[in-house]
């Protein structure tokens, strides 16, 4: 178990830019904040549902920018000021479920 | 014998002695767990917690309305789930997941009905406040919100996807919806002014507000504040403002700017712009102090860690404090005294003296959000 996490995080270098401090702080902030409008479990609200069954098909590079840029039209907000594009490939693999 | 034993305890036991153990609901107040699903019990005179009430599901984004006697809460979660609470067994009594995903809900002015705000599907599905049993399912083409109590058994709400307001007549055997109007685009919150004679309407996907004014038999939208903050650039929005409490005070509106770090402040007969306050970050709530001239006001991640005082006299910004990390709500004692301000990340309810504006006590809570106290029951709108 421990030797499959090791090898994702391998695959995924954005991620060991992160720090684990920084990790957890990214982890509050999805469940806290993006939660606010996409739900405390992601279920969506206001915002789509982001669980890992919606974003099966989603392209990490892809959802990486919707983070960085926002939707325009929509009340999805670019994150750029307070996030590093490592921080949104980040985000973008723990919402797929594929951060260790 | 056990019968003898009953008696002789009954003639031995003082009558105050039961009056001790009864509770009046008029000084408490229910505060929302967010991430446990589950609400803190709160006595605001003792300034203490009296216990938890767990088992509401998803509450990461809810609300509460009253019963007119203070005895009952009816509780609205994220998960489409409505609960009735009994402030004195401090149990659920009733509880139906009648939605998908819900966003807020009212009670009418006679207590009689239930009004839920749903996002999926789409519409306002409205209850017996005694039975939880559905009365009636109005749908939508889209996002219900902004959610209102209007007198005479009535609700207002908007739908985000279409801009479309509604107002629905309950009094009757069967229900009587209309269309009012086009509020405009992507109508964020709304909410009734505390005469239940405007029904003001926030919108995100344009500038301005669209009034409502249901004295009248027949309202129209009015639009103003249309080309706020002309001059700059729009800033990001990292949280929705909300309207439930919506200032009004000194005869103006208190308004937040969408997209821009500043108050707004609208003369409530003329609907012109009296003046704009700079604040610290995007307005989340701007709440009046009762009996004052202040509002209090709160900001969106990531400057949620501040809450500032405005004097609506002079529009000026008269304190700033940091009371602690990601401040969610603040609810006041009905008239003014405390102001009780939910910190979620340091899982606190902090209580200010509002003449200080220093913090005379604290509450532990995990992860709050909302705070509603029982007075609520009383107030047009909720």
């Amino acid at each position: 178990m421990t030797g499959l996490a090791l090898s994702i995080t391998l695959t995924l270098p954005a991620t060991a830019e992160i720090s684990a401090t920084r990790a957890a702080e990214l982890e509050h902030m999805v469940l806290q904040d993006c939660g606010s409008c996409h739900g405390l479990t992601l279920k969506g609200g206001l915002g789509r549902p982001l669980t890992k069954a919606a974003l099966a098909e989603a392209d990490r590079e892809v959802l990486s920018l919707i983070i960085l840029d926002g939707v325009p039209g929509t009340a999805m907000p670019p994150w750029r000021p307070l996030l590093t594009e490592a921080e949104a490939l980040w985000i973008a693999d723990y919402l797929k479920g594929e951060t260790p | 014998m056990k019968r003898f034993a009953l008696v002789a305890a009954f003639l031995v036991t003082p009558l105050f002695a039961a009056a001790d153990e009864l509770t009046a609901t008029g000084d408490l107040g229910l505060v929302i767990e967010r991430a446990t699903g589950s609400l803190v019990l709160v006595d605001r005179s003792d300034r203490a917690a009296l216990g938890r009430i767990e088992g509401l599901g998803d509450l990461s984004h809810a609300s509460l309305t009253y019963s007119p006697d203070e005895r009952f809460a009816y509780v609205f979660g994220r998960d489409g789930g409505l609960t009735k609470v009994d402030l004195l067994t401090r149990t659920i009594v009733a509880r139906t997941v009648q939605a998908g995903n819900s966003i807020g809900g009212a009670i009418s002015d006679d207590g009689k009905l239930v009004a839920v705000s749903n996002y999926e599907p789409g519409g306002v599905k409205v209850f017996d406040a005694d039975t939880l049993a559905l009365v009636a399912d109005i749908p939508a083409d889209g996002k219900t919100i902004g959610l209102v109590d209007v007198p005479g058994r009535r609700f207002a709400w908007a739908v985000w996807d279409t801009g479309e307001v509604f107002l629905g007549d309950f009094s009757g055997a069967e229900p009587v919806v209309k269309m009012l109007g086009n509020a405009g685009k992507n109508p964020f919150d709304a909410v009734l002014t505390d005469d239940a004679h405007t029904y003001l309407v926030g919108l995100f996907g344009e500038k301005g507000v669209t009034a409502f004014d249901l004295w009248d038999e027949n309202p129209t939208p009015q639009k103003f504040l249309t080309d706020y903050g002309k001059d700059g650039e729009d800033m990001p929005v990292y949280k929705m403002p909300h309207l439930q409490s919506w200032a009004f005070t000194e005869g103006q509106y208190a308004l937040p700017a969408v997209g821009r770090h500043e108050i707004l402040w609208v003369d409530r007969d003329s609907q012109e712009t009296v003046a704009t306050t700079p604040v610290h970050g995007q307005p989340v709530f701007i709440i009046a102090q009762p009996a004052s001239p202040y509002v209090w006001v709160n900001f969106a991640t990531p400057l949620n860690d501040t809450v500032q005082v405005v004097d609506s006299r002079t529009h000026e910004v008269v304190a700033t404090l940091t009371p602690g990390k990601a401040i969610l709500h603040m609810e006041f004692a009905p008239r003014g005294a405390e102001v009780w301000i939910s910190s979620r990340d340091d899982n606190k309810v902090l209580i200010y003296d509002t003449r200080t504006r220093e913090k005379v006590a604290e509450i532990k809570a995990e992860a709050p959000s909302g705070i509603f106290f029982t007075a609520r029951a009383h107030q047009t709108g909720l």
